[in-house]
């Protein structure tokens, strides 16, 4: 039987994973046509190529139809409850690096840290009656860190593109979104909380627990890792 | 999966205990599986979509399937109820276990409400020995506890209106409670960035627009009420350690009612909290609970869903202690205070888990 290692199916984060792949000596490759989704791996032996959109790599490790994925930290993290026990972190491969930060006006120069969003929430909903709106797709994500920070009074609404012109159409108050310069953020007049991003993102090869490790495919893996020079 | 008995089974033992409710004068109540999920959402904040599950309905909008009948027994009553009032349930609730699949996401409870205005005492004690009475058979160990006392013990610091509120906004989150109440007591230094806002203009060098719905006068107005904070002198150190003795009781109920008295005595805020709590333990000793037993934990409760603000109690399973707890209960006015928009009932009840309860062995 062989392996199969899931890759983002388009954009710089195949690119990417390819070349990261061919550095050690495996080539990755899609074949046929070029909207047609089919790879091949050569420069080892069983391991086949699954293209597949990267917010779905998550889920397809999780219920094992594919061995190995590549996609980012953040998406595993959200997307999986308890996603140590479903996956393992293989390789941190040092691109599509993104932070998962939450930004609020530059104008609210009374906010610096998470304890100020906690207090400005409780007064903005006193105010106006509802409670403060933090954009973000990353629901899980963020819940978590305001809850374990100790922060109430707030509800997440979904965004899921062009979050950081939420506030100033004021479908929200605050944002929760990835960056990686802070330029959009700086564009938009927002400034990010101090005390480091809610997640630092980055590509990385994760392994499944669910899927079938059977003899030969435990064999490839060790060889693939070899190869790769990852550790195990 | 989590391991599960015959549903059947659960039914059966369901059944029994509304049978045994409503021989103590409770009607009984349906309430729907699928709840507003606004009314939920906005007395117990976003952590709960993480705990329930939340779906869509095109007619109703978000909705969730019921993680308790706390509210809408409640809601029910406040619609319709003739007071004084006894319910009781018996159905599933559901609760999302995303960091233990080993728990139950779905279980039955059965519940046994009391709305009445006469005796708060009198109907807490009739709770606590109505669950006790059906659960001694199965060998549990009970504990007590009492948010009042610590609700009236932070209400009585000395300190500004602002500072009392922040901490009883988070009484129910310990760990954000203890920062606060350190850096109002002077223990811990203010947070980051809030010395720069002491004097001058915060405003100088802003190079951004005001956007969005937080107006600059409520930045404005933050200002001036961190200004103020900044210049309050600390919590006296004498009530901070007050505080922490009381949260820290751990003892049998009838000797913490002598703790609770000397604590009174330097702590005069506590004082009517403590009069309840020992009306309470009497009531309890007459309707024949063993107190001299019966633990109290200081800080019992603070930790649940739930929003208890007064007597709180829970039941385990002594030789299980990876099953959560078999009941649980306590007074929630002030929910029925949220709850009724302007009106409120006193209201003390609590809920039983028969499957648990089969589980945890040593039935009659």
């Amino acid at each position: 039987m062989t392996i199969k290692l899931g890759v983002p199916s388009k954009g710089r984060l195949m690119e990417k994973t390819f070349d990261w792949f061919a550095e050690r000596g495996i080539t990755l490759s899609r074949t046929g046509s070029d909207r047609e989704y089919a790879g091949a791996v050569t420069g080892i032996d069983g391991v086949e190529l699954v293209l597949l959109s990267a917010g779905e790599i998550p889920r397809e490790l999780a219920t094992g139809r594919i061995h190995l994925g590549v996609t980012g930290s953040d998406l595993v993290r959200e997307k999986l409850g308890m996603w140590e026990e479903k996956v393992r972190e293989l390789a941190q491969m040092g691109f599509g690096h993104a932070d998962l930060v939450i930004a609020v006006p530059r104008a609210w120069v009374d906010v610096t840290t998470l304890d100020d969003l906690d207090a400005v929430a409780a007064a903005f909903r006193r105010h106006h009656g509802f409670r403060l709106r933090i954009a973000t797709k990353y629901h899980r994500l963020i819940r978590d860190y305001l809850r374990d920070n100790g922060v109430a009074d707030y509800q997440l609404v979904d965004s899921q593109g062009a979050t950081e012109g939420t506030v100033k159409n004021e479908t929200a108050e605050a944002i929760a979104d990835i960056t990686s310069t802070g330029e959009t953020l700086r564009a938009n007049h927002l400034k990010v909380l101090s005390g480091g991003p809610v997640h630092r993102s980055q590509a990385t090869l994760f392994k499944s627990r669910q899927a079938p490790w059977d003899k030969a495919e435990r064999e490839t893996l060790t060889a693939l890792i070899a190869r790769l020079d990852i550790g195990d | 999966m989590p391991e599960t008995l015959p549903k059947a089974a659960v039914r059966a033992e369901a059944a029994r205990l509304l049978a045994v409710f409503e021989g103590h004068g409770a009607r009984t109540v349906e309430t729907p599986v699928l709840q507003p999920a606004e009314t939920l959402l906005d007395l117990y904040g976003e952590d709960i979509r993480a705990r329930a599950y939340v779906t869509s309905d095109p007619m109703m909008g978000e909705a969730m399937l019921r993680p308790d009948f706390t509210v809408p027994v409640v809601q029910a009553h406040m619609a319709e109820g003739a007071e004084p009032a006894r319910y009781t349930y018996a159905g599933e609730v559901f609760r999302k276990q995303e960091d233990d699949p080993e728990r139950a996401p779905e279980y039955m409870q059965v519940g046994y409400e009391v709305f009445d205005r006469t005796d708060p005492a009198a109907s807490d004690a009739e709770v606590f020995a109505i669950f006790s009475d059906i659960l001694a058979p199965h060998g549990l160990r009970a504990a007590t506890g009492d948010l009042g006392l610590l609700l009236a013990a932070v209400r009585g610091l000395t300190t500004t209106e602002r500072r009392r509120n922040a901490l009883l906004r988070h009484l129910w989150r310990p760990r954000r409670f203890r920062t606060l109440l350190d850096r109002f007591a002077g223990r811990a230094p203010n947070p980051e960035g809030r010395n720069a806002l002491a004097d001058g203009d915060p405003f100088a060098g802003l190079d951004a627009p005001d956007i969005g719905l937080r107006a600059r006068a409520e930045v404005e107005d933050r200002i001036a009420a961190l200004r103020e904070d900044m210049a309050t002198p600390p919590i006296p150190e004498g009530e901070v350690a007050l505080l922490n003795d009381l949260m820290s009781l751990r003892e049998t109920l009838t000797n913490v009612a002598e703790n609770l008295r000397d604590l009174a005595v330097d702590m005069p805020s506590i004082g009517a909290a403590v009069d309840r709590f020992c009306a309470r333990t009497d009531a309890l000793a007459a309707r024949g609970v063993d107190i001299e037993n019966l633990d109290f934990e200081g800080s019992f409760g603070r930790t649940t869903l739930e929003y208890y603000d007064g007597f709180v109690f829970g039941f385990y399973a002594a030789a299980r202690p990876d099953l959560p707890p078999v009941a649980t209960g306590g007074r929630y006015d002030a929910l029925t205070r949220q709850l009724g928009r302007g009106r409120e009932i006193p209201a003390v009840g609590g809920v039983i888990r028969p499957e648990l309860l089969l589980a945890a062995g040593g039935g009659a």
